[in-house]
This record gives structure tokens, C-alpha cells and sequence, in this order.
């Protein structure tokens, strides 16, 4: 019922400068990546490494905005797991279409 | 999370089976949203990993940057179809407008999660300030794609000489410009509807996004959540809004990039 109490007066905590400052951190993590991304795009070669290099780059970046801006590491391992794990099908869906387009491919020139 | 404000326990009068209880420890808005979420990364993965299969089904364009020519033989380098920005005519500047629009809006999911931050200690000023911004970087986003669809719609002053069946069925020879969803300049007819398709559901939730900011928006300023004794309502959203931003770093990836 402590609940209760709480919905009278809605007080305003102090600002939390340690959160704030981890939420800029990442912000720029973010950002750095990004600027990673485009420095390779214009003096790389394109070809497999290079892709692999964006893919990686991609998830990781996925990584930051999942558990830092929505907290997903933060919520109970159960939930986490429910929401992570069903991914896995996407890893087969990859493997199974590329297969097929490189078989379109060969089929087709 | 581990804050004094939260939905769960808020209604004595929901019982365990009317959402009173904390399955997985999160409210039944919150738990909703996720699942709603891993649907939509499902249908948004689909569409990208099909991008993928039709792109590895045809060649790539191999030869030198400086002669590069658009056809519907092979696809084409996204660093040579992506290169204008607004007002600047006719000048090469691959990728600079994208990137700008990848900057705003992962600015806009920072201020997102300021906006939650501050929902967390019930400072109404924050989370309204920080909403405001967030709202402004989804337009401006909306906007940098209403330009950029505008341009590659419009095309190039060159355009290429494509080969293919036009719709009274006739192969025919001639230059385009521009693209439509049966044939563009850029390279193979999957090109320009793979884009228009999968930007374009981006697009579509990127204005729910907006629109859901602007409602929470309205009701943070004028104390709907307050009197409602807790934010969450600016988490779930934010959850949705960050979800759109996770798309557009797969897009930008996929579209842009490789």
C-alpha cells in the first residue's frame, strides 16, 4: 500500500548525473561506431571482410540501444530470454535466403 | 527497474488475473510492448533478410567509381545512388545526407531516454523538455525522408538507358529517370521497390512514433501522468521509439552501406 502514499504528492527526485552521464556515454558509443561505418565505407574494399566488418559493427551497435536506451538487461533474466532467444529462427532465416538468392544467382548468369 | 513509480500494484481492484500481479517483474503494458516489439522484429527481419536474398541473387556493379552507369543488369553501389543532399544541385556528396539523418535520430532516441530518465523521478519539467526534443528530431527525420524519397523518385538530370518491358509489354530501350516501382535508373526494378517498401514501413512507423510522442507529450504537460502518480506511459513509448531507431541502424546497414 505504499503505492497509495505515493499518488497524493508526486515528489520530484534530484537528477541522477551518474545515469546521465552513462546515457551521453552511450550516446557516443552510438555516434563513434557510426563514424566507424563511414570512415570503412570510403576506404575499404568492398567485399566480404568489409561487409562482415558492417554486420558487426550493426549488431553491435543493436546491443548498445537494446540493453542501455531500453533497459532489456535490466528486466528480469525470464523476459530477457523470452525476447533474445526466439531471435535465434532469424539466424536460420539468414542462412536458408542467402542460400537461395546465391542458387538464383548461379540459375540465372 | 528499480524506481519508487511504477503501474504495478497502483490498482488494488486488479486482482492476480487482472493484471494486478508482476509477471516477469514488469507492469502489463510494458511486458505488452516487448512482445509487440519481437513481433515487429520479426516482420522487419523479413523484409531485410529478403533484401538480402534478391540482392545476393544478382551481380554486383564491379567496375570503376568514376564510371559507373545505373542498369538493371546488377546493383548498384548505394555510395553512388545515395550522394545529393538539398540544396546543393548535381554535386557527388555520397552519403553525407543519410548520415545526417542517422545523427538525428539516434539524438532524438538519446533525448528519449532522458525523457524516460526523468519520468523515473517524476520531474514533469524534464520529461516534457526532453519529450519536446525528441518530437522535433522524429519530424525533422520525417521530413530529411520526405526529401530524400522526393529525390530518388525524381532522379538524376542524366538518368540511364535501361532495357525493359514497359507496360503495354513491349521490350523497350530507353533512358529513365528517376524510379517507379516497375523501373528506376539506379538498377534492377527489386532496387527502387525493396527501398520504397522497406524505408517506407520505416517511414510509417517513425510517424506512429511520432504521433504516440506527441499524445505523450500532451498528456505529461498537462499532468495526466502526474495525477496518474506514475510515467510508465513515457517508457512504453520510449520503448517503441527506440525500437524504430534499432530498424534504421539495420536499414542504414543494409541500404546504405553494403
Amino acid at each position: 500500500m505504499a503505492m497509495q502514499e505515493n499518488k497524493s504528492a508526486l515528489e520530484v527526485e534530484p537528477r541522477d548525473e551518474a545515469k546521465i552521464k552513462k546515457i551521453w556515454k552511450t550516446a557516443g558509443i552510438l555516434l563513434l561506431l557510426t563514424l566507424v561505418e563511414f570512415v570503412f565505407a570510403f576506404t575499404l574494399p568492398r567485399g566480404i571482410l568489409l561487409y562482415a566488418i558492417f554486420i558487426a559493427l550493426t549488431i553491435w551497435k543493436a546491443k548498445y540501444i537494446m540493453m542501455e536506451f531500453m533497459h532489456l538487461g535490466d528486466e528480469a533474466k525470464p523476459l530477457f530470454y523470452s525476447i533474445i532467444v526466439p531471435l535465434i529462427f532469424l539466424v536460420w532465416l539468414v542462412i536458408a535466403l542467402m542460400r537461395e538468392g546465391s542458387d538464383i544467382f548461379l540459375l540465372r548468369w | 527497474m528499480s524506481t519508487s513509480a511504477t503501474a504495478i500494484g497502483v490498482s488494488p481492484k486488479r486482482g492476480v488475473w487482472g493484471g494486478g500481479n508482476e509477471p516477469l517483474k514488469a507492469s502489463y503494458g510494458k511486458l505488452m510492448m516487448w512482445f509487440f516489439l519481437l513481433s515487429d522484429i520479426f516482420t522487419f527481419a523479413a523484409l531485410l533478410i529478403t533484401y538480402i536474398s534478391i540482392r545476393v541473387s544478382f551481380p554486383v556493379y564491379a567496375g570503376p567509381v568514376e564510371s559507373f552507369v545505373g542498369s538493371n543488369e546488377y546493383w548498384p553501389v548505394p555510395e553512388l545512388v545515395f550522394d545529393a543532399i538539398p540544396f546543393i544541385h548535381g554535386v557527388h556528396i555520397p552519403l553525407a545526407f543519410v548520415g545526417l539523418m542517422t545523427f538525428i535520430l539516434i539524438m532524438s532516441s538519446v533525448t528519449m531516454v532522458l525523457a524516460v530518465e526523468a519520468g523515473h523521478r517524476n520531474d514533469k519539467n524534464d520529461v516534457v523538455k526532453w519529450l519536446l526534443w525528441t518530437l522535433l528530431g522524429g519530424i525533422t527525420f520525417l521530413s530529411c525522408q520526405a526529401w530524400e524519397w522526393s529525390h530518388f523518385i525524381h532522379g538524376t538530370d542524366g538518368g540511364s538507358v535501361i532495357t525493359y518491358v514497359n507496360n503495354l509489354g513491349r521490350v523497350v530501350t530507353e533512358a529513365v529517370y528517376g524510379a517507379n516501382l516497375s523501373v528506376n535508373e539506379y538498377g534492377p526494378a527489386a532496387f527502387a521497390q525493396l527501398f520504397f517498401f522497406i524505408t517506407g514501413f520505416h517511414g510509417f512507423h517513425v510517424t506512429l512514433g511520432v504521433f504516440l510522442l506527441f499524445l505523450c507529450f500532451y498528456q505529461a504537460a498537462v499532468g495526466v501522468y502526474e495525477k496518474r502518480g506514475h510515467y510508465e506511459m513515457v517508457e512504453k513509448i520510449g520503448l517503441y521509439w527506440h525500437f524504430v531507431d534499432l530498424v534504421w541502424v539495420f536499414v542504414f546497414t543494409l541500404f546504405y552501406l553494403i
